[in-house]
């Protein structure tokens, strides 16, 4: 035998599936749709927290300029985040919604599948139109997107959130379609799954971004310090 | 979020009509070749400015539409084209998508529908960057990093339409790469056949697995500095823009920083090097392994070497902006870092070279271009050592010695492999083989040409003569010799360019005149060379997928007929055809 030109070829190696006999259950094309499809969102939402790191770490260097005018300052739109905090807990409701959506589902329940999905898509809208309900007392007080960095990053920030909760509704959209089309419940139920795997990441992001955007220079400068921004 | 829409619907889409089935296909093989046409045809656009630029730098004044602006326009448009709409697409968008699911032992890829998606929103980001060319004030010519505030200031050329269609047409970029990037990274992780674990992969999946990543990861930050871009160009905010007198006006912006832009884009711009690197490492690799009919040396160490150079990737990317001014520390941060890569890249080169090492090697077409790929790579990089300390990129900064370096190390040497990959897997893709003689004069006018091209440009460099100039009339300290030397670079390099012409015709006739491959012309062992049809019929396998028993580098095993055993063999069927030859050379010694 030749050592080492076989390496590698004997052994079945770590993971080596194929030690199983031939001929077992497998699906036709060789792999799990539903498996692949949830790793295909978490690969598509570690880009998506890439983009918004980046977005966020841009937010904390430029925050530490002269011309920063705060939104929390007393005057400011944000010094007090009551409609955001309504907005928060409209967020928390679609996550819930979808979450009672998706455990209904796994039981087979399609009642209850059905309103939970409904109701974390409506949730949802509630939430962008609230956003959309800020950004107009922005622009009452003449708090316009070139007016001030400031408010450049929370319209640029709050605006590409609410577009990825726009493409999410999509997806809810056509999902909604074939619940509405009957399809089988155990065949809706991974797309339930990744829907509201989004939504609850949407959230945990919409929180990071509630937190900084309302935070005070102060916290900023804390943080380009730990970055080494300063 | 199509893939919902995905989770149960019928599985293969089989085409039925001439539309479906060449022009809105979800096959991943007809996919790969919309991306790599459409790639290299954009590519011959690049390559016809860098013609126009040369004949400007080595013969001033002979071409009456080039002034100053059209010149920056051409670079500019050379550049972001080269980098991003030919190599990243071409390696990514055609190889990935090609060679993925076959190397792995898929049907297609988990999501074909936004693989499709990917290749449109590709071309439409190419159709939009075209689109700049004929608009008012035409493309912009701020230099391929699009640096602030000149990119958006009055004064540079194309800051009416131009730089607002190329940061358009970089964000759909982003969108197609990022679709493209999801299908690769699920693919190799959810849908590879049975026995084909992550060690027995080919490293050309490893290679462009791993650039699929860094891309997924490293685009969003091109994509942060083109909105913000485009929000202080269009809203007149002040995210880049700092406070700035334009023409004797003061502009509306203040207190933006262009740093804060250079760190995002480089943040970028560095791993983006390596996402068009790392699938050429991968892809060589088979090349260099197959035809000099070795296993590759060190398989799992090329493996970690991929990864590490992947993670490395993300900091070094300060490494391009010494001269932009920073903390002192960072410079020596990202100048050991950018040190540090060199290691396991040296390892690559070093792996390679043993795999050469006692082989029985053929000189065809794909192995030159693989060779010449190793010593032009390794020349490359070794001048990366030198900018990569602080204190000797600061003189060399700008000059041509950075223009020579990085063309030979992320211009010529990826180019090199990609002409090396086609020749070898065209026989795959078309069931014929492209013709050796032509191969052959293409590779050796494009191989010594691009050294006559390159190498002086470090001399230049040396000279102090520096990039981006339109002219160099009245600049003393650069010797009446040096233009005599970009005459002639501008000769040679006119003479490569019309010689890609030898390529693209082989690459026609041999589709339709070339001489008869078979399954398996080069006696590869890794999966693609195994299907059932060559080309690979859509589904690629058959009934029944393959099943694999081996990694993809048998080659020269001894004790049997063929000198190679492909992934699918196993150990038993080895043992046969074992057997079988033992007794074929006995029935043959007997008198």
């Amino acid at each position: 035998m030749n050592g080492p030109l076989l390496k590698n070829t004997e052994s079945a190696g770590s993971g080596g599936r194929w030690s199983q006999p031939p001929g077992t259950s497998r699906v036709p094309e060789g792999f799990d749709r539903a498996k692949a499809a949830k790793v295909g969102l978490r690969v598509f939402l570690m880009v998506v927290t890439s983009l918004f790191l980046l977005f966020l770490l841009a937010f904390i260097a430029r925050s530490q300029m002269a011309d920063w005018q705060p939104l929390t300052d007393p005057l400011a739109p944000l010094a007090s985040a009551r409609q955001l905090w309504l907005n928060t807990i409209l967020l928390v409701l679609g996550s819930i919604s979808l979450q009672w959506a998706r455990l209904a589902a796994r039981r087979g329940a399609l009642s209850g599948a059905r309103l939970g999905f409904t109701l974390g898509g409506v949730f949802a809208i509630a939430f962008i139109g609230g956003q959309l309900w800020v950004w107009k007392q922005f622009v009452d007080w003449g708090y316009f997107v070139s007016a001030n960095p400031a408010n450049s990053f929370f319209y640029l920030l709050t605006g590409v959130h609410g577009l990825h909760l726009l493409g999410g509704l999509v997806a809810w959209g056509r999902v909604g379609a074939r619940f509405l089309r009957r399809v089988a419940l155990s065949q809706l139920a991974s797309s339930v799954e990744l829907c509201a795997i989004y939504w609850h990441y949407l959230l945990g992001l919409w929180i990071v971004l509630f937190f900084l955007l309302t935070s005070t220079p102060e916290t900023y400068q804390a943080i380009a310090a730990f970055c080494g921004l300063r | 979020m199509a893939y919902v829409e995905h989770a149960e619907t019928e599985v293969l889409h089989e085409p039925k009509s001439f539309f479906t089935r060449y022009i809105w296909s979800q096959d991943h093989k007809v996919i790969a070749i919309q991306y790599s046409l459409t790639a290299i045809s954009v590519g011959l656009v690049a390559l016809v400015l860098s013609g126009l630029m040369r004949i400007q730098i080595g013969f001033p004044g002979s071409l009456e539409f080039m002034d100053a602006s059209t010149y920056y326009q051409a670079m500019t448009m050379h550049g972001m084209i080269m980098v991003i709409y030919l190599l990243t697409a071409l390696f990514l968008g055609g190889f990935g998508n090609y060679l993925i699911p076959l190397m792995v032992g898929a049907r297609d890829m988990v999501f074909p529908y936004v693989n499709m998606l990917s290749f449109w929103f590709y071309l439409l980001s190419v159709l939009v960057l075209l689109s700049s060319f004929f608009v008012p004030g035409g493309p912009t010519g701020a230099g391929w990093t699009l640096y602030p505030p000149q990119s958006i200031t009055q004064g540079t050329p194309g800051t009416e339409w131009g730089i607002v269609l190329m940061l358009v047409s970089l964000a759909i970029f982003i969108v197609a790469a990022t679709m493209g990037g999801l299908n690769y990274v699920t693919t190799v992780l959810q849908a590879r056949t049975r026995g084909m674990t992550l060690f027995r992969m080919p490293l050309s999946v490893w290679g462009i697995f791993m650039a699929s990543i860094l891309a997924l990861l490293a685009f969003p930050a091109l994509f942060v500095s083109a909105v913000m871009m485009l929000f202080d160009k269009l809203l007149g905010t002040s995210f880049f823009m700092p406070a700035v007198i334009s023409m004797g006006q003061q502009l509306a912006h203040q207190g933006g920083s262009p740093i804060l832009f250079q760190h995002l884009f480089w943040f970028f711009g560095h791993p983006e090097v390596y996402i068009v690197a790392l699938p050429a490492f991968g892809l060589v690799s088979d090349l260099i392994s197959t035809h000099a009919r070795k296993n590759i040396f060190g398989y799992r160490m090329m493996v970690w070497a991929i990864i590490a150079i992947g993670v490395l990737s993300f900091v070094v990317w300060a490494h391009h902006m010494y001269v932009s001014g920073m903390n002192p520390y960072f410079g020596f941060f990202f100048a050991a870092t950018t040190l540090i890569i060199a290691v396991p890249t040296a390892l690559k080169v070093y792996n390679w070279v043993l795999t050469l090492w006692h082989g029985d090697i053929h000189l065809t077409v794909p192995m030159l271009f693989a060779l010449a790929f190793i010593v032009t790579f390794l020349v490359g990089g070794l001048t990366g050592l030198f900018l990569g300390n602080v204190i000797v990129d600061i003189p060399l900064s700008d000059t041509y010695f950075v223009v020579a370096h990085f063309h030979m190390v992320m211009g010529v040497a990826p180019i090199l492999v990609i002409f090396g990959a086609i020749y070898h897997w065209f026989p795959k893709i078309t069931g014929r083989l492209m013709n050796d003689t032509l191969g052959k004069l293409h590779f050796w006018i494009t191989f010594l040409g691009t050294y006559c091209i390159y190498f002086p440009m470090h001399y230049l460099g040396l000279l102090g003569m520096p990039r981006r100039y339109y002219a160099w009339q009245n600049y003393d300290f650069i010797p009446q010799s040096a233009q005599q030397l970009n005459a002639f670079i501008t000769v040679v390099a006119l003479t490569v360019g019309v010689c890609q012409l030898l390529f693209l015709f082989n690459l026609a006739w041999s589709v339709f005149k070339g001489k008869p491959a078979g399954p398996n012309p080069w006696g590869a062992a890794s999966l693609e060379w195994q299907t059932p049809d060559t080309p690979p019929v859509h589904g690629n396998w058959g009934p029944e997928l393959p099943v694999v028993h081996r990694w993809a580098y048998d080659y020269s095993v001894p004790g049997i007929e063929q000198d190679f055993v492909p992934q699918t063999v196993s150990a038993q069927e080895l043992e046969q055809m074992r057997q079988r030859c033992a007794e074929a050379r006995a029935a043959s010694e007997r008198p």
